[in-house]
């Protein structure tokens, strides 16, 4: 009986001294702000873009957090629900609304067509469109995240968005096919005779 | 001159050479093509800038395009003629793509401009030279084309224990550098002499592969002739000893270390081709337009080694080789292990073209098809970067990029060994370049997404600036506005001369008072967006707030001395009891104002509770409210310390509260408007019911107002007494109307209880009213006949009566507040009703009895009150009179006014509200002044 009780006696005197040094640091090294919500924030893809039904990419973060479903951001594609899932140790779900893999594209001004209202300026979110009253519009494309968000308001219609193309700067191998695609050909003697020829 | 020493190093190949091919024939030199085809990005960074047009003429060696940037490089025309176009072309590319082209059609005549060679640069400083070397276009001609001015730039600052010219040529079928070395033997040492006075290295050491026995026996011949400090190291033929990292291990046994460059270990390396272009330029300032290639393969009948004009067309070059068009399966630019596949033949020689290979299907067959690792470690054995290909090979495959990094992925040279000697032929090096390429994608994509996140943020940190200053400019308005807006409401007939200076004073005061609040209010927002910053680590954010915060502590402090200073000046104002009311009654305005709009703000708030903006509002109305409080607080004992003499004063206090209660009444009848509209809104119900009891305060005031001074003045003069029956005249007369008033809209609604009590209130006002006015008349028509001699009866009488009106206004007071508790406890269903009634009715059985004696007691002592002089009298009305059209004048100026400033500011709540008093106040003054001449007319 002596046992048992001293037992217990120093499992709670354990247990006491685990919760003081746990309750320590939790005071000591309390992280202020939301860490998972900077981790997932960095990473969106940061276009602001408002698809998926947040006004920018930290509000989803944050809607992220507080359990919303991590497929809803397009221009990431499928690799950034991936690393979200990846991150968040949930299960990668396809990304709503088809998988269709994300096309970089920039806005692109007329720009004879433009009429200088400044409404696109005043709709981005990155302040990639630069312009004044009356006076032509034009897109910085190098800072352009293809957000469309300046599409819409427009009153000429005079924005396009124009996929980038891959340029011989921009380019890069493809991925090798993989093992058995071309099996047909694995027969020695078949590739000799080839060779032959 | 010693033989170095030689090591070696880990992995390699030993592929079939087939070097000989291509050096059975001496070099040769095509014809001019029908067009060269200049790519603007022939080396690593950014493309060249065109400098021509289409249409120029340009003569050979001109320059046609210059460095665009640091990492850049000039582009010469390698022959006279004409600028045709510049487009996108095909460029000799693994992808196959096009890029920006300029397209020079010669003219044939392949005439030189002048050349400018540098020939003091043993003399000129090496930053001159390097520059030269730029302006002529020179590139590392080994293959990845890095502009030779920065690698040398690069190298300068370091102190360099060798320079090693490259001349392995390790790549099989190529032997360009070899010919080139035969061809050039001497101008290969003469750039070596130049590029070591340049960079200045303890050892200079020239590595070559054993299989150059005659480009090696060139070499070595001259160099005993010249008596050269510069070393020939010999090294054995192994794939890929030409690597830069490979030879330096072979030359100098040191490794460089990973993502360093050969620089960092004092080593810098230069292709044999770069060191014979520095020559030419430096020499004989030959831009760079020309290069050595080697054209093999079993598909053409002549392969040869060509001194070829940059953007030839390799097209031309094929039909120069003889090129059997059935027997070429695979056009490769480069060597077979490092080389690229062209899709077609019309693309052109760039300055790293050192081969095309056109091989027959025998000589390249396709690829086999990749089959599964059998994790034979061959690869691992082959790798000459010590690299783990099969770990490579597995990351690679499932994406792994953080892992591939960390294995050292961005160390493979891409020499192609591992796939070479892998059994299941998989494309090892093809992965690697993927796998690269993504791994960069993803980076760029982080910087982007940064840049954006940064961008994003700074908008919305400006934005929120902007709202806080716009926010700050508002406040700031209306605390202009307020005094602005209370000045025109200064009852007209201020003793302006007395009061002057202590208005301004206090007016300093109360608007220090205010922007001291509003710099409290700014004060704790930029303190939290400080705090805010500071969490976030914006560090520029933090020092810009930081300034805004001090300059704002700075400002406060500031306007509380002016604040502290302003109750100094106070006192004066004291002895000028007019100004010191009109103070007062300014500050309760301000007070009133403060609270309506802090109930505004809650109001808003209780909508939208998250608002952290409203929130602070909220904060700062209260500020406001305190501090207007406390002003009033402070003047309401001014006030009572005041002397209660002075008539004039109580008079405009009188006329204030007149103002009061029309403006009640018309807040009233505004809400009650609303209500009418809205029957089920509690909110406007709940306004009615504060309107009602401002108005039933305002009134109250207003009779007691009206009630004092008329007593005090009654026994001064027989006009105050006049004035009071006027008075009591225009309360009957207003009485009646919103008697009239308020039947009609009774008539509309009948069921309105509300109106009905209310109906019952003001005929009850009205009879008061009546009843005073005969009250009045009685004494007037009694004492009008009477003697001045019994001037000396009434001064006992008159302290007394003066007793009584005051107890029954008092009296009337408590009825009113008697009743309101009474409908109040009705409201609420309250038990102690009927305690509450006989209350009321005690109250009101009082007040009548005062009323009684009151009037007994007015008709009294009033009687000698109107013996005063007729002459005197008449002087005196006539004052009054010019006086009150003054008024009149002043209430009309006051409303044109403010209707102007209305319309400039239609929507201004504030104005419009003035804007009735004052036109309120215009119509009193008008009646008055009517009143006025009625009277002296009846005279």
């Amino acid at each position: 009986m002596m046992t048992v009780l001293l037992a217990i006696g120093i499992l709670v005197a354990l247990a006491l001294v685990f919760g003081a040094i746990l309750g320590y640091a939790n005071v000591r090294f309390h992280v202020e702000g939301d860490p998972i919500v900077d981790q997932i924030d960095a990473i969106l893809p940061q276009t602001q873009c408002g698809q998926c039904g947040h006004p920018g990419c930290r509000p989803y973060a944050e809607a992220i957090s507080n359990g919303e479903a991590i497929n809803r951001c397009p221009p990431g594609g499928q690799a950034t629900v991936q690393a979200l899932a990846d991150l968040l140790d949930v299960e990668a779900i396809p990304l709503d609304g088809g998988a269709e893999e994300p096309v970089q594209r920039v806005a692109v001004i007329r720009e004879d067509e433009c009429i200088g209202c400044t409404k696109c300026i005043q709709a981005c979110p990155i302040d990639a469109i630069l312009g004044a009253a009356k006076q032509m519009h034009t897109v910085i494309s190098d800072e352009c995240t293809g957000c469309d968000l300046c599409v819409e308001p427009c009153p000429v219609n005079c924005i396009d968005m124009v996929e980038v193309g891959v340029t011989s700067r921009t380019w890069s191998w493809e991925k090798p096919q993989g093992v058995g695609v071309q099996s047909a050909q694995i027969i020695a003697t078949d590739r000799q005779t080839e060779a032959a020829q | 001159m010693q033989t170095p020493p030689v090591y070696s190093f880990h992995g390699g190949i030993h592929p079939p050479e087939n070097k000989t091919q291509s050096l059975q024939l001496p070099l040769g030199h095509p014809s001019l093509p029908r067009e060269l085809i200049l790519p603007l990005g022939q080396h690593i960074g950014q493309a060249s800038r065109p400098l021509v047009e289409v249409g120029t003429k340009v003569k050979k060696g001109e320059a046609v395009a210059m460095n665009n940037g640091f990492l850049s490089s000039f582009l010469h025309a390698p022959t006279s003629g004409t600028i045709s176009a510049i487009e996108t072309r095909p460029i000799a590319h693994p992808s196959g793509l096009s890029d920006l082209c300029i397209i020079l059609t010669p003219d044939g005549a392949d005439e030189w401009i002048e050349l400018e060679p540098l020939a003091n640069w043993k003399d000129i400083s090496k930053t001159d030279v390097l520059a030269f070397l730029s302006e002529k276009g020179i590139i590392g001609m080994g293959g990845a084309g890095f502009p030779t001015q920065v690698k040398l730039q690069g190298a300068h600052k370091h102190t360099l224990s060798h320079f090693i010219i490259n001349a392995a040529e390790c790549e099989p079928y190529i032997t360009a550098d070899d010919m080139l070395i035969r061809e050039k033997t001497l101008e290969l040492v003469l750039g070596i002499e130049i590029l070591q006075h340049i960079v200045e290295a303890d050892n200079v050491v020239i590595g070559i592969e054993d299989n150059k026995p005659t480009a090696i026996a060139a070499l070595q011949q001259l160099l005993r002739e010249r008596q050269s400090s510069i070393q020939v190291a010999v090294v054995p033929t192994k794939y890929p000893s030409g690597g830069e990292k490979q030879l330096i291990k072979l030359l100098t046994d040191k490794e460089v270390p990973s993502g360093q460059y050969p620089a960092d270990i004092g080593i810098l390396c230069q292709n044999v081709g770069t060191c014979i272009a520095v020559y030419e330029a430096i020499q004989q300032g030959r831009p760079l337009i020309s290069r050595f290639t080697t054209l093999t393969g079993d598909a053409l009948k002549a392969p040869q080694n060509v001194e070829v004009l940059l953007g030839t067309p390799i097209d031309h070059l094929l039909a120069y080789a003889d090129l059997q068009e059935n027997k070429l399966s695979r056009l490769v630019m480069g060597g077979p292990m490092m080389g690229f596949t062209l899709d077609s033949g019309n693309v052109p020689v760039v300055k790293t073209t050192n081969c095309v290979l056109a091989a027959t299907k025998k000589e390249l067959p396709a690829p086999y098809p990749e089959q599964a690792c059998i994790r034979c470690g061959m690869c691992e054995q082959a790798c000459p970067a010590s690299l783990l290909p099969q770990q490579l090979l597995w990351f690679s495959k499932s994406q792994e990029l953080e892992k591939a990094e960390h294995y050292n992925l961005f160390d493979c040279i891409e020499c192609g060994a591992c796939s070479y000697v892998c059994p299941s032929s998989i494309p090892l090096v093809q992965y690697y370049r993927h796998t690269k390429a993504e791994i960069r994608d993803t980076r760029e994509a982080a910087v982007k997404s940064d840049i954006a996140k940064q961008r994003f943020e700074a908008r919305k940190a400006r934005h929120e600036a902007e709202a806080a200053e716009k926010e700050a400019k508002r406040l700031a308005r209306q605390g202009a506005a307020k005094p602005a807006a209370k000045k025109p409401a200064k009852p007209a007939p201020e003793k302006a001369d007395t009061a002057a200076p202590a208005p301004a004073v206090d007016e300093a005061a109360k608007k220090a008072k205010v922007d001291l609040a509003i710099a409290k209010a700014k004060l704790k927002k930029l303190e939290k967006a400080l705090l805010e910053a500071q969490e976030k680590e914006h560090t520029e954010e933090i020092s810009a707030l930081q300034t805004q915060v001090d300059e704002a502590k700075k400002d406060i402090v500031e306007l509380e001395k002016l604040v502290a200073s302003a109750p100094a000046a106070a006192p004066v104002a004291k002895t000028a009891a007019p100004a010191l009311s009109d103070e007062a009654k300014k500050a309760k305005v301000d007070v009133a104002l403060a609270s309506t709009k802090l109930k505004k703000a809650e109001k808003q708030l209780a909508e939208d509770p998250d608002n952290q903006e409203l929130k602070d509002k909220v904060a700062g109305f209260t500020a406001d409210l305190k501090a207007a409080q406390e002003t009033f607080d402070k003047l309401g004992g001014d006030v009572k310390t005041a002397p209660a003499t002075a008539k004039p004063v109580l008079s405009d206090e009188a006329k204030k509260a007149k103002v009061d209660v029309a403006l009640a009444s018309t807040k009233l009848k505004k809400a009650q408007k609303q209500l009418a509209e809205d029957p089920d809104n509690a909110e406007i119900k709940a306004k009615v019911a504060g309107f009602e009891k401002d108005l039933k305060e305002a009134e109250a005031r207003f009779a007691k107002l009206d009630s004092a001074p008329t007593v005090q003045a009654a026994p001064a003069a027989k006009p105050a007494m006049s004035d009071e029956y006027k008075k009591a005249k225009v309360d009957v007369a207003l009485a009646s109307t919103k008697l009239k008033k308020l039947q009609k809209q009774l008539a509309e609604d009948e069921q309105n209880s509300e109106l009905q009590g209310k109906v019952v209130e003001f005929e009850k006002a009205l009879k008061d009213a009546e009843a005073r006015l005969a009250a009045l008349e009685a004494p007037t028509a009694a004492s009008t006949p009477s003697d001045s001699s019994t001037v000396v009866t009434p001064a006992v009488d008159e302290e007394a009566l003066r007793k009584l009106k005051i107890d029954s206004a008092i009296a009337k007071a408590a009825v009113k507040k008697a009743e309101k508790a009474l409908a109040k406890a009705i409201e609420l269903g309250s038990e102690d009703k009927d305690s509450l009634e006989q209350q009321v009715n005690k109250a009101k059985a009082r007040a009548e009895e005062l009323e009684q004696a009151l009037q007994n007691g007015g008709q009294a002592t009033t009687k000698p009150a109107e013996s005063s002089d007729n002459g005197a009298d008449d002087a005196e009305f006539k004052e009054r009179l010019k006086k009150q059209k003054v008024a009149a004048a002043l209430a009309k100026a006051q409303v044109n006014k403010l209707k102007r400033q209305l319309d400039a500011d239609p929507s201004s709540e504030c104005l419009q509200q003035a804007l009735a008093v004052a036109e309120q106040k215009q119509q009193e003054e008008e009646a008055k002044l009517e009143q006025l001449t009625n009277t002296q007319e009846n005279r």
